[in-house]
């Protein structure tokens, strides 16, 4: 083990972080607003628009990200219309490209995690709630969303985890995050070890990051669960 | 537009298909991989032992923590070094190269069962203790209850779980396709570069693997309820 060359590639693959960071956080963002759309479409009770939601759902699990990647970066350049477009500027940007597959990807998995959640909501909450004379948006704001918030969690938690994982595929259309940083530095080093157990310490120490504020998150949205605890 | 993709001598039809077979050759392979390095990190973690009990939690941890990628990158350069220093350790002098074929499935194998290794712990824990004390109480050893109480009712339980591990495993072998070998996303790679229809190959690309999702669901499924015969569900 060569410690001298570990130590030297702390700093560089520390740089590669914020990109990693963007990444995931632009994602997921975009994912979260897709997702909520996908979910509405699912449960709204309209046939197409929930047919176009499973669609997308299907596609998009069904698929491995690697494909949605390079179907958007190669794929969607080779149509005219598409590089004449407005969209162009930004599409033809690995950078941009990758958030919005991140986005599309994280996006089917979410809008199911959110469908769990709200299905998993007590009928006898919503009657209370209409009982009460609650109308339509009180009682989303005030029943659905918090109760489908702590139901969902924590499995966004884990599918925030594994978006950082998923972010390192940016590296193959030539994004310098972590992994993009560590794939440059082993012809530089022929430390092939060494610069890849630096490189994965660094991932499970934003996911760890993750973990603990997940757990804080899910510790401060229920309260009445810690009263009786205690 | 879509004749590059047929079977003709300016296609890419067989191609495709070939590349389909190794995508679920490879698949296969790390998902029977996969199982058996899962039984033993779950022996290891349900094991008294405290030293196997943390080696299978670092391995656990590890792998779900890191991305996919960076494993089959590790293997894939560092594979080879690892291999020769162990051959030399049993007095074999020389390089050893592993093939592409069998540096993905020990990644993809490796990933695939950090992910197994939870699945059967959880199935082992759901079989009721009463079934392994009635075992014991029948004067059943240990391999008799093994084989014929435990080993059925977790592969019951366990049944659901490593069927999302195998639509997992069966994604991350596209990700072999850095290291060069024959799959559907390196053949799709190819073809896209050679023709310039890269819109075309990535979808017929992505038609393929939701194919084989399609029907491994389907298979699952039917494997589910075949196990589940005459068993009461809450």
């Amino acid at each position: 083990m060569n410690w001298d060359v570990m130590i030297s590639s702390v700093p560089t693959l520390l740089s590669g972080v914020p990109l990693t960071v963007q990444l995931v956080g632009l994602g997921e963002i975009l994912g979260l607003a897709i997702a909520c759309l996908a979910t509405w479409g699912r449960l709204s009770g309209n046939l197409a628009a929930a047919g176009v939601s499973r669609l997308y759902v299907f596609v998009f699990r069904g698929t491995p990200l690697l494909v949605q990647i390079y179907l958007i970066y190669y794929g969607l350049g080779q149509f005219p219309a598409v590089r004449e477009s407005f969209l162009w500027p930004l599409l033809r940007e690995p950078y941009w490209c990758a958030i919005l597959a991140l986005a599309l990807n994280t996006g089917a998995y979410t809008s199911e995690i959110l469908r769990g959640a709200i299905q998993s909501i007590p009928q006898g909450q919503v009657e209370a709630a209409r009982a009460c004379g609650m109308g339509r948006l009180l009682m989303f704001r005030r029943i659905i969303v918090p109760i489908a918030i702590r139901q969902a969690l924590p499995a966004y938690g884990n599918e925030i985890i594994l978006m950082v994982k998923a972010s390192s595929l940016a590296s193959i259309i030539t994004l310098l995050e972590i992994t993009g940083l560590a794939r440059r530095l082993i012809p530089q080093t022929y430390a092939v070890f060494e610069i890849f157990i630096v490189a994965g310490l660094i991932y499970l120490g934003l996911n760890f990051a993750i973990a603990q504020a997940v757990r804080w998150a899910e510790w401060r949205l229920t309260p009445h669960l810690r009263a009786r605890a205690s | 537009m879509l004749e590059v993709l047929s079977f003709g001598p300016q296609g890419w039809g067989w191609q495709l298909l070939s590349g389909t077979l190794m995508t679920l050759a490879v698949a296969v392979s790390a998902f029977g991989a996969g199982v058996v390095f899962g039984s033993a990190g779950a022996a290891a973690k349900l094991s008294g032992s405290l030293p196997l009990r943390l080696a299978a939690e670092v391995y656990t941890t590890v792998i779900r923590g890191i991305p996919e990628l960076l494993v089959i990158y590790l293997l894939f350069f560092g594979g080879n070094e690892a291999v020769t220093a162990v051959a030399r350790l049993f007095g074999h002098d020389g390089r050893v190269d592993l093939n592409a074929f069998t540096v993905g499935v020990l990644a993809v194998g490796l990933i695939s069962g950090a992910y197994s290794t939870e699945v059967i712990r959880g199935a082992v824990r759901s079989v009721p203790p009463g079934q392994i004390e009635a075992a014991r109480a029948c004067g059943m050893g240990r391999f008799l209850t093994l084989r014929r109480i435990l080993v059925p009712q977790t592969l019951r339980y366990a049944l659901p779980g490593l069927g999302n591990v195998w639509q997992l495993t069966l994604k991350d072998t596209s990700l072999v396709s850095v290291t060069a070998l024959a799959e559907i996303m390196r053949i799709a790679h190819t073809g896209a570069g050679s023709t310039r229809q890269y819109f075309v190959f990535y979808t017929a690309a992505a038609l393929l693997y939701l194919l084989l999702t399609t029907l491994s669901t389907a298979v699952f499924e039917r494997a589910e309820r075949r196990a589940m015969r005459g068993a009461v569900r809450a």
